[in-house]
């Protein structure tokens, strides 16, 4: 020992070392934290001890990816961050899915996995796997904390990384022994990052010009996505849209962020978008883009995309500017603030021509579909937008039960539809119901899910019967993974090529995980079945079995301009 | 069309890992990528020569800044800059080519840095086309070894100032 060591700390500091499991657990509440999801193992047994008394709502899934999902939709839903702890190795690995599909969506997540310990990195130590090297490409940041005095401050970081900007998923690992470390923990240590800086306020010259392009349209069109809801700004987005009278088209994720029963909305654009809506923007001189990212399912063929339209695109991610189409007046920042900006600056334009045009569009082809014959899976949705009076937060699986629940549930408010929109996860829905419930307790959850998407990750009905979560599960059932079959049906010569499950009977299955079932085989017994599920108590499945080679129109088939829709004969064969 | 971009990063583990794998992610071709600290121990500074055309470039640059741990990028393009490579040499010498060699070396204001009784071992820096050219003029004695660090750059001050 040397000479000049400092004497012993005073007992009071020694007692305020803490071990680096119970800083998690003290930032976390710190920042706010009530509701975690996540699944233990061994090296973050530390860690679940100290969650052992803590005040915190703590789900388990049955499955990390589910767990995943689960607080990706919390947070879709509540507008707070999704918190996710698992173990290392396989408990990582199975994040991934859903950490791509939050990374894809820009969902707020921080996910904490347990590490072995610091030493034993790179040894191919049991249910070791190098989790930021699988991860990075599916976060917006991850980061491995290998001193505990870091630990807090890190976790501060990763909630502020996750929620601001354009938020992300953040993945923290966390070596055993680094949660067994002890150390001081201070409550006001600043972040350190250097390398992130966002702007928030719009440019006011490029304000000013996207304005003034504005007031010189006459056919402009509005094409808003997921970044409105992300930044709160349907309020604004709204009083622009009636202060200049434009026209609104959303993208899936937008869905909800401008009220459906409103005069100015054109619904959902792109592939299986309103033909209203495809052929307002193709036909528009302005496309005013805020917080969407000009995805391929919404452009059709991107060298005849909008082809007369002057674009504007407002967004807080400099780089989906330009990325896929040439912007004339890019406005970076937070949608609120640069369209609270806007507001201010448009005129008052009537634009009848443009309106009347638009109206006529709407009158030729309105969404809809042929209601003749068997149990239509439109008619199922359409169902349960009337009884519940579109006030329902709906999450989807992916393909066809997707763009129905798109199409034909109206919505009128934000977070109110929660969907795999950039990596189209299917298996996202039952789990994302879950999330939803969890954040929203008092309001009616409903995935509209297809029998392929529901059989991914179904083990999650156990978890809903295990915290009584009242979520409904409407499986629209075509004994087809419907997309895949649709798209067999048109471009591959009816050759159903391995798109077909034999699935559970799913309202008996149901019943085993300890929730309703209820299966529906004709059209006349759908309002009284689901008014049965809305009326159960807990978690409910319907199994609704649809009429099997319908399809979803109209659609612009790959590579094709976004008014070369087909289908569209369907709405002359009806007229 | 090549561009050099100057990227100041966090001197942390995985900073690297992150870069690579966004150039890898987004199909974006790297010539050379070179890493070193600078004055500042918490910062690295990365230099990389990419492919591409502008749109490209323009993509590569915000992507790069997107990164959290990369604290500035700075692209070199419509600018007066430096740019050196360095690289190591082993050049095949038997003692009757060793006058002829070496006034390949004065030549090229490069330097020996290691003779054997067959080899002789050359640094050379400059501009890349430099190191091209002394590439070739060095194939026909027979090269056993080389190795480039490729490029790094600083824009000129004399640009800089006006």
């Amino acid at each position: 020992m040397s000479s000049n060591k400092p004497p012993e700390a005073p007992s009071a500091a020694t007692e305020n070392l803490k071990p680096g499991s119970q800083i998690i657990v003290d930032t976390l509440i710190e920042l706010g934290v009530d509701t975690i999801f996540g699944y233990p193992g061994g090296v973050v047994l530390p860690l679940f001890d100290k969650l052992y008394d803590a005040p915190i709502n703590f789900i388990i899934p049955r499955h990390e990816q589910g767990g995943c999902h689960m607080a990706d939709a919390y947070a879709r839903a509540s507008s707070k961050v999704g918190v996710i702890i698992v173990t290392s190795g396989p408990g990582a690995c199975n994040l991934t899915t859903g950490l791509a599909t939050a990374m894809m969506d820009s969902v707020p997540i921080v996910a904490m996995t347990g590490q072995v310990r610091t030493e034993l990195i790179g040894n191919d130590a049991f249910q070791e796997a190098d989790t930021t090297g699988i991860t990075r490409p599916v976060t917006k940041h991850n980061v491995i904390v290998k001193d505990v005095k870091e630990l807090a401050r890190t976790i501060r970081e990763a909630f502020l990384i996750a929620s601001t900007g354009r938020p992300g998923p953040v993945l923290i690992d966390i070596p055993l022994d680094v949660s067994v470390a002890r150390c001081p923990h201070t409550q006001s240590e600043q972040t350190k990052l250097p390398g992130y800086r966002i702007r928030t306020q719009g440019h006011p010259r490029q304000i000013a010009l996207a304005a003034k392009a504005i007031n010189e349209s006459d056919r402009p069109v509005l094409y808003v996505g997921g970044g409105v809801i992300t930044a709160n700004a349907s309020n604004e987005l709204r009083e622009l849209a009636e202060k200049a009278h434009m026209p609104v088209t959303t993208t899936l994720l937008g869905l909800g962020c401008f009220d459906q029963s409103k005069p100015e909305s054109l619904d959902m654009l792109g592939m299986h978008g309103a033909a209203y809506a495809n052929y307002a923007v193709q036909e528009c001189d302005l496309l005013i883009a805020v917080g969407a990212r000009f995805d391929d399912r919404v452009t059709g063929k991107l060298k005849t995309f909008a082809p007369n339209a002057k674009i504007v695109h407002i967004d807080i991610d400099p780089a989906s500017i330009s990325k896929n189409v040439r912007v004339d007046i890019p406005v970076v920042g937070d949608a609120k603030l640069i369209l609270t900006e806007l507001v201010k600056q448009v005129a008052h334009g009537e634009r009848t021509p443009w309106f009347t045009k638009i109206s006529n569009w709407k009158a030729k082809f309105p969404l809809r579909y042929d209601s003749a014959g068997g149990l239509k899976p439109q008619y199922v949705v359409e169902e349960l937008s009337r009884q519940t009076e579109g006030k329902a937060i709906i999450t989807t699986g992916v393909g066809q039960n997707q763009m129905w629940a798109a199409q034909f549930y109206q919505y009128s408010r934000p977070r109110q539809f929660i969907s795999s929109g950039g990596l189209g996860t299917m298996g996202f829905g039952l789990p994302a119901a879950i999330g939803a419930q969890v954040a929203r307790p008092d309001e009616t959850v409903i995935a509209i899910d297809g029998d392929c998407s529901f059989n991914m990750t179904l083990t999650e009905l156990s978890t809903a019967v295990q915290y009584n979560l009242p979520i409904k599960v409407c499986i629209l059932n075509n004994g087809y993974m419907g997309m895949v079959r649709q798209w067999q049906e048109l471009f591959y010569n009816k050759r159903y090529s391995k798109s077909f499950l034999k699935n559970p009977d799913f309202a008996v299955l149901a019943r085993a995980f300890g929730a309703e079932g209820i299966r529906v085989d004709k059209k006349s017994d759908v309002p009284k079945a689901v008014k049965q599920m809305l009326e159960c108590k807990g978690p409910c499945v319907a199994d609704f079995r649809i009429e099997r080679e319908e399809n979803v129109w109209p659609m612009v088939a790959a590579g094709k301009s976004l008014d070369e829709m087909d289908g569209l004969d369907i709405f002359e064969r009806l007229a | 069309m090549k561009h050099i971009i100057s990227a100041l990063v966090e001197n942390k583990p995985g900073v690297l890992a992150h870069v690579a794998g966004m150039f890898a992610a987004r199909a974006f071709n790297i010539d050379s990528l070179v890493v070193g600290r600078t004055e500042d121990p918490k910062l690295s500074r990365m230099t990389i020569v990419v492919i591409g055309d502008d749109r490209i470039l323009e993509q590569v640059r915000k992507q790069l800044a997107k990164i959290i741990s990369v604290v500035k990028v700075q692209d070199f393009a419509n600018q007066q800059v430096v740019a050196r490579d360095l690289m190591l040499i082993s050049v095949s010498a038997p003692p009757e080519k060793r006058p002829e060699i070496l006034a390949l070396i004065e030549m090229f204001r490069a330097k020996v840095v290691d003779l054997g009784t067959k080899f002789v071992t050359i640094e050379v820096s400059g501009p890349e086309r430099k190191i091209e050219a002394f590439i070739d003029a060095c194939r026909p004695y027979g090269i056993k070894n080389l190795a480039r660090t490729g490029t790094i750059a600083m824009s000129r001050h004399t640009k800089a100032e006006a």
